[in-house]
């Protein structure tokens, strides 16, 4: 049983912000969960995966971003609350079925997690899906700490049936992978927890042709006014202190930093803080009158001016003389994460205080080396990218390496040196199809069991039906490794048990490849033999090598 | 005791520094103080580097700002250089722990770069923090039984420091309900590495 149910009502637990956001939505009554993983989104599914037998809830590791968010949709429809969490890029993926259901809002609470990567931890950029929710419309909310994370996760299943709309809860890296303690309250037993409902139709609400759309997005700007009035008087938006000489905006992590910051220069009494945690829509109300409280007003939060512009538009409608600082005041940019040095060097800049930067206690003489993450002894991707380095022989350095993500993204590294492009999971496939026609080097995809299943087959499907010529091997480890080992379609399990199986060869040739083979690449020889073979007739037509082996963590449990 | 204590964690993937502030932070709020743990994870290859902060006391920001961790717990002693050196991370008036055991990183052995001269590395940061202690950790977890006690070695050695804000025992409680199966080495490791710190802050060279 995970920690995160264990322990009882009024207990203090030292818990994961996603732990906390889990343990939130399933003292709210969660009935329906769906993921796919991702850093730093994963332990939400994971955690919600382990509860599943005990709660009574429905959990899976949908395919992708984009179906997990189409099954909590329809869930929520059917009356029973449903969540679905994701790393930021995955709401990229699922964005086309998120934008929708805004306008066809929802009938049971529907909350859908996003966990932002600010520094890129593990991520390819940094995206600031704040601009999600005004792109959508969605109402916002903004932990700043695992306590936080939890009471909005809790607090936002009755937000979205009040207001009829998904709520996005947006957290960071930092709050997703912070534990603190946090107090939580009672579990439904099982037997009160709504896992199933009845889907009454309304065609001329959820169909959204154009003429159903039209009077759908007036309405969706309706309800955005009540959600605005919701976050006037919401208990997440709150106003610390008295100070007059500056008023603090801040959201999220940042919060954290500023009040720390505020303590470490002792300047308490002079500031005040306002902090968003239901950030859009903008409590306009609130806001202004903060903004008229104080002599000058800085904004810090991380990454992209979305809070900062919206003052100064607000500040200039209301004629507002109050002097804002926000992205370029002190260490503050649009760049990284924030810490406490790059916050309280700008709360100390306004103030006109000193803040000095402390000399490291020891300077290497030398640059120290780095050290990056390898793949562990005996990966199977290792022995792939061998074999296939063999096969290429003096043709090596012509060949053209589109690689995708996951564990063998570290095929990057040297001794082994075989990527020279990416762009998100499934570009693999696709980008090769580019390669092979607008060159005339030899092309290799590489693409893992879980990138394969999750955004491969249309790129797959398209290169077989336009001719592209180029070879794809798909590394085919037997599980999710890079995110934390979760299953994937291609396996006789779920997360919850027993599953049919998808396999991967017999899903390439119904997309019509006709050259389908399968290694075992620790088997060196032979797999060096198969890939010869495979290389020529990929010249031909598209080809493709599964190199089938299991992960090593696999056996070592982890 | 102590009211409050920032420790910073460095090691290598795969060498339980994160079990180590887990256990760390639970001791702590099971004892009624603040605790606040900022891991960071991702990838599920060995042999990245990994940082974790441990806040005790009631501080709110999950990570540290430069200079200012009171203590330094190194598992392997080239990233106990790079939080000294180029992450900043420790006051000058704060205490260092470190494993002397090296891990070479690829980089090295791909001539990339070079492994620093540890001797020389050390003495230079001796004279600028307020104590600096080492031991081979790797070698006393093997002592006590298992390389995989070599977080338990560095608790011990961090619990004879006295920094510790809620009493030793409740770490000592923490590690022994950790994993029940392997508790008799866990705790044997954790012994051993008390008393190495014990005995080197005895001794009259330390201060
Ligand atoms: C849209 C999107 N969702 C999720 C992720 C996180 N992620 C990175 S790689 C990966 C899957 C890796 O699995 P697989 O392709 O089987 O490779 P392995 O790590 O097992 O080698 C995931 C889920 C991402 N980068 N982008
Ligand atoms: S976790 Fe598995 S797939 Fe990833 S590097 Fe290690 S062995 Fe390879």
């Amino acid at each position: 049983m995970p920690r995160a149910l264990k322990e009882k009502k009024g207990e203090r637990l030292l818990l994961l912000g996603n732990e906390a956001i889990a343990r939130g939505a399933l003292e709210a009554g969660l009935g329906f969960a769906t993921t796919y993983p991702g850093t730093p989104a994963s332990e939400i599914g994971d955690t919600l995966a382990r509860s599943a037998r005990e709660t009574g809830i429905y959990f899976e590791y949908s395919v992708n971003e984009k179906v997990a968010l189409e099954l909590a949709t329809a869930a929520a429809l059917c009356g029973v609350r449903a969540l679905v969490a994701m790393k930021h890029v995955g709401l990229n993926v699922a964005a086309d079925a998120f934008m929708s259901t805004l306008y066809t809002g929802t009938r049971a609470g529907l909350v859908v997690v996003t966990a932002d990567d600010p520094s890129m931890h593990s991520s390819q950029n940094e995206q600031d899906n704040r601009y999600y929710a005004l792109l959508a419309g969605a109402p916002l909310l903004e932990p700043a700490d695992p306590q936080e994370a939890y009471a909005m996760a809790k607090a936002a299943f009755p937000l979205s049936e009040e207001l009829e709309l998904p709520v996005l809860l947006r957290t960071t890296t930092r709050v997703s992978h912070s534990r603190a303690g946090v107090e939580v309250g009672p579990l439904p037993a099982p037997e009160d927890r709504k896992v199933k409902g009845r889907f009454h139709k309304d065609p001329f609400r959820f169909v959204i042709v154009p003429s159903v759309a039209r009077p759908l997005h007036k309405l969706l700007l309706e309800r955005l006014e009540r959600a605005e009035a919701r976050a006037e008087e919401s208990p997440f938006n709150f106003v610390l202190g008295e100070g007059e000489e500056l008023g603090i905006v801040t959201s999220g992590v940042s919060y954290s930093y500023v009040r720390d910051a505020l303590e470490d220069l002792g300047v308490e009494g002079r500031v005040s803080v306002l902090k968003l945690g239901m950030s859009h829509p903008l409590p306009r109300k609130l806001v202004a009158r903060f903004l008229g409280s104080v002599e000058r007003a800085l904004v810090v939060e991380e990454l992209e001016p979305v809070l900062e512009r919206s003052l100064r538009a607000l500040a200039q409608e209301l004629e507002l003389k109050v002097k804002i600082y926000g992205k370029g005041t002190g260490g503050l940019s649009r760049l990284y994460e924030y810490d406490p040095d790059r916050v309280r060097s700008a709360i100390a800049e306004v103030l006109g205080l000193r803040d000095s930067e402390p000399e490291p206690v020891w300077t290497s003489p030398d640059r120290l080396p780095d050290r990056p993450p390898v793949l562990c002894p005996g990966c199977p991707h290792r022995a792939s990218y061998y074999a296939l380095k063999l096969a290429l022989g003096a043709e090596f350095e012509k060949t053209i390496f589109a690689t995708d993500i996951g564990c063998y993204t570290l095929g990057l590294l040297p001794p082994l040196a075989m990527a020279d492009h990416l762009l998100c999971m499934g570009s693999s496939v696709g980008t090769a199809g580019g390669f092979s026609r607008a060159s005339d080097q030899r092309v290799i995809a590489f693409i893992g069991d879980s990138t394969l299943f999750h955004a491969g087959i249309p790129a797959i499907v398209n290169a077989v039906h336009n001719r592209h010529k180029f070879l794809v091997v798909v590394l085919d480890n037997r599980t999710t490794a890079m995110t934390g080992l979760q299953p994937h379609p291609g396996l006789e399990f779920c997360a919850t048990g027993p599953a049919p199986a998808v396999p991967i060869e017999t899903l390439l040739q119904g997309c019509g490849v006709r050259h389908v083979h399968i290694v075992d690449p620790v088997d060196l020889q032979k797999a060096t033999a198969v890939f010869e073979e495979a290389l020529k007739e990929s010249e031909e037509e598209v080809t493709a090598v599964i190199s089938r082996h299991p992960c090593v963590l696999l056996s070592s449990g982890g | 005791m102590p009211e409050r204590l920032k420790v910073y964690l460095i090691g290598v993937g795969g060498q339980g520094s994160l079990t180590a502030a887990r256990l760390l932070g639970e001791a702590a709020l099971r004892s009624g103080v603040e605790a606040l743990v900022s891991e960071v994870h991702g990838m599920a290859q060995r042999g990245g580097i990994v940082e974790t902060a441990v806040l005790l006391g009631g501080y709110r920001s999950p990570i540290l700002g430069r200079g200012a961790a009171d203590l330094l717990l190194a598992f392997e002693p080239l990233e106990a250089l790079r939080a000294l050196g180029p992450l900043k991370k420790v006051s000058p008036k704060g205490w260092v722990i470190t494993n002397t055991h090296p891990i070479r990183p690829i980089t090295v052995s791909l001539r990339l770069g070079r492994y620093p001269d540890l001797e020389r590395a050390f003495a230079e940061v001796k004279g600028h923090v307020k104590q600096f202690l080492k031991l081979d950790a790797t070698a006393l977890a093997q002592e006590a039984g298992s390389p995989l006690a070599l977080n338990m070695v560095m608790l011990g050695a961090l619990s004879a420091t006295e920094l510790l804000p809620f009493p030793v025992a409740a770490l000592e409680e923490r590690i022994e309900a950790f994993a029940p199966r392997f508790a008799e080495v866990n705790l044997r490791a954790w012994r051993i590495g008390r008393e190495a710190i014990a005995r080197a802050l005895a001794a009259p060279a330390a201060s």
